[in-house]
């Protein structure tokens, strides 16, 4: 057992140095090649030194295990990204709460402490494994991306609440009636479900952080259980990563953590008041925007969700290619919420072939709109919108943007003028220095390219 | 001091313990996933799906406990388990690949 203990510890240091190794693009992948021996000497170590193994049951579930998951981490487009992360945790609390229930039935060392931890890893593990289910469906088109609201829903799911409460504290206390047990099970998954159908399709970067975060808590918990060092140590990690990453989610909308929870954005269409006046836009043939851009010197480009909707992420990476050999700067604004999950839109990109150099954060960008010359908006609305920063009226007020409009020249690409997530006009569109350019973003860059090289 | 106070007072100190090693490694986790850069977030949260696949540690125990329908609970959270940690390296791999300088 004390070399087991000891694997754990060595295994749980690879994991913190992959980690480590994740600070820079360029060490990275070893990085995630570090943690991945760390994993290995954990099972491995578990294999070895544990009596009374059952191994022609670990051997089929990994061998399925290990097909499936190979099956989806080759097959999985980049845009599905979200989706396969959701149901991954979901999988990862499915496993945990799973654990606690074996140990539950077959309790190896019984104390309070060990019930406790049981109740709290099937909660937070089933719980897990629901809500990411539902929000695989959001993601996937299975369920309506729209908030799901009914009458009584919150006093529904504080109803729920309560009986968990009770019911886990009579899981633990309660004696020899296993009802209370499953009730629990029955119960945190429900809640899993109620607690993620209101909310919107556009707030599931939030979400999917925080079920990763659940994940993690899940498997700690499990460690608790188990009294094992290993679980503890990589769910607490995989548990704080999961709401670092949610805090920065939260702050990218403006928005707190129960605002995205219980606020169901996106439900109220916002319908525009009689004195709110109609903006007026003006719009340019891709064959004006290859002049403005030929006379320009620095170009920054703002990708959305929109642009990997209409995979123009290639064409995209084709045009500033070409736009560089002219001798052009170009650098690509990425706003924290651009895409479907934390650094989505990153990957989008990378899988284009962009150069990560290129990708600026928020911070990094928003001093270089000033000195640059032209801005080009593809497939994004709400993070571009100026009224973010003085409107107070507007339910994005607050909320940190790109500052485009401080660029010479506004280039914005949209199939339409429907308003974005927020279901709000953006003024941006009608300022003076902003040209619209109507059509499908893949359609309008291949033109573009076609006009830049005919120039 | 009889057995069972024993057995209490070892019990304390191993849950003290444990949430020593708890409370740590949360600090550890906070410190170092703030250093990891925008640009990596979606593989810094597959890669740490592929690590809260750790509870297949769990599953493996799981398998020997007692036999019947706990049984069933291992099998099942060792494929989940191995779901995670096969594809989420593996996923994470891919992607970090495609993150190339000029």
């Amino acid at each position: 057992m004390e070399y087991t203990n000891i694997a754990y510890v060595f295994a749980a240091i690879l994991f913190i140095l992959g980690i480590k190794r994740l600070s820079s693009p360029k060490t990275a992948r070893s990085g995630n090649t570090v943690a991945s021996m760390g994993m290995l000497i954990a099972i491995v170590a578990t294999l070895v030194s544990f009596d009374l193994l059952d191994f022609q049951t670990i051997a089929i579930g990994m061998i399925i295990g290990t097909i499936i998951g190979a099956f989806f981490a080759i097959k999985v487009d980049m845009t599905q990204m979200p989706q396969m992360v959701a149901i991954f945790n979901g999988f990862g609390g499915g496993a945990s709460a799973l654990v606690a229930a074996a140990e539950y039935l077959n309790p190896a060392n019984p104390s309070t402490f060990n019930s406790a931890t049981i109740a709290i890893s099937v909660f937070v593990g089933t719980l897990t494994f629901t809500g990411s289910f539902i929000a695989f469906g959001k993601l996937q088109g299975f369920v309506s991306g729209r908030p799901i609201v009914f009458t009584g829903q919150k006093l529904l799911n504080a109803l729920i609440a309560i009986s968990l409460v009770f019911l886990g504290t009579y899981s633990v206390i309660g004696g020899e009636t296993d009802s209370y047990f499953y009730g629990l099970v029955a119960l945190s998954a429900l809640i899993g479900i109620t607690l993620t159908i209101p909310i919107g399709g556009a707030d599931m970067p939030v979400v999917i952080s925080l079920l990763n975060s659940y994940s993690g808590v899940a498997a700690a918990a499990t460690g608790f259980v188990l009294m094992n060092n290993g679980l503890i140590i990589a769910g607490a990690l995989v548990g704080a990563s999961g709401l670092i990453l949610t805090k920065i989610m939260c702050k990218g909308m403006n928005r707190s953590l129960a605002n995205v929870i219980f606020g169901a954005v996106g439900l109220k269409q916002v319908t525009p008041s009689g004195d709110e006046k109609q903006i007026q836009v003006k719009s340019a043939s891709t064959e004006e925007v290859a002049m403005i851009l030929e006379s320009a010197e620095k170009i920054i480009i703002v990708p959305g969700y929109g642009l990997a909707v209409a995979q123009a992420q290639h064409a995209l990476r084709e045009v500033a290619d070409f736009l560089e050999k002219m001798g052009k700067k170009v650098l690509y604004a990425i706003h924290p919420v651009a895409g479907r999950m934390p650094g989505h839109m990153n990957v989008l990109l990378a899988e284009a072939n962009v150069p990560y150099e290129q990708l600026l954060d928020l911070e990094q960008v928003n001093p270089e709109f000033e000195t640059c010359d032209v801005a080009i908006v593809l497939g994004a609305n709400d993070v571009v919108n100026p009224a973010a920063r003085h409107d107070t009226s507007s339910p994005i007020y607050g909320m940190p943007i790109l500052d485009v409009d401080k660029a010479k020249t506004v280039l914005v690409n949209k199939r339409t003028m429907n308003p974005g997530f927020a279901g709000i006009q953006n003024e941006l569109f009608g300022f003076d220095n902003t040209l619209m350019v109507f059509g499908d973003a893949k359609a309008v860059l291949l033109d573009l390219h076609k006009d830049l090289k005919e120039l | 001091m009889d057995m069972i106070e024993i057995v209490q007072q070892l019990e304390a100190e191993n849950m003290i313990y444990i949430l020593t090693v708890f409370i740590l490694a949360i600090f550890v986790g906070n410190e170092i996933i703030s250093k990891v850069p925008h640009t990596l977030h979606t593989p810094l949260m597959s890669g740490s799906n592929a690590i809260s696949g750790i509870a297949v540690v769990g599953a493996i125990i799981a398998t020997k406990e007692g036999g019947g329908l706990g049984t069933w609970f291992g099998l099942i959270a060792v494929i989940f388990a191995t779901v995670n940690v096969v594809g989420g390296f593996m996923v994470t791999d891919r992607m970090l690949k495609m993150f190339k300088r000029k």
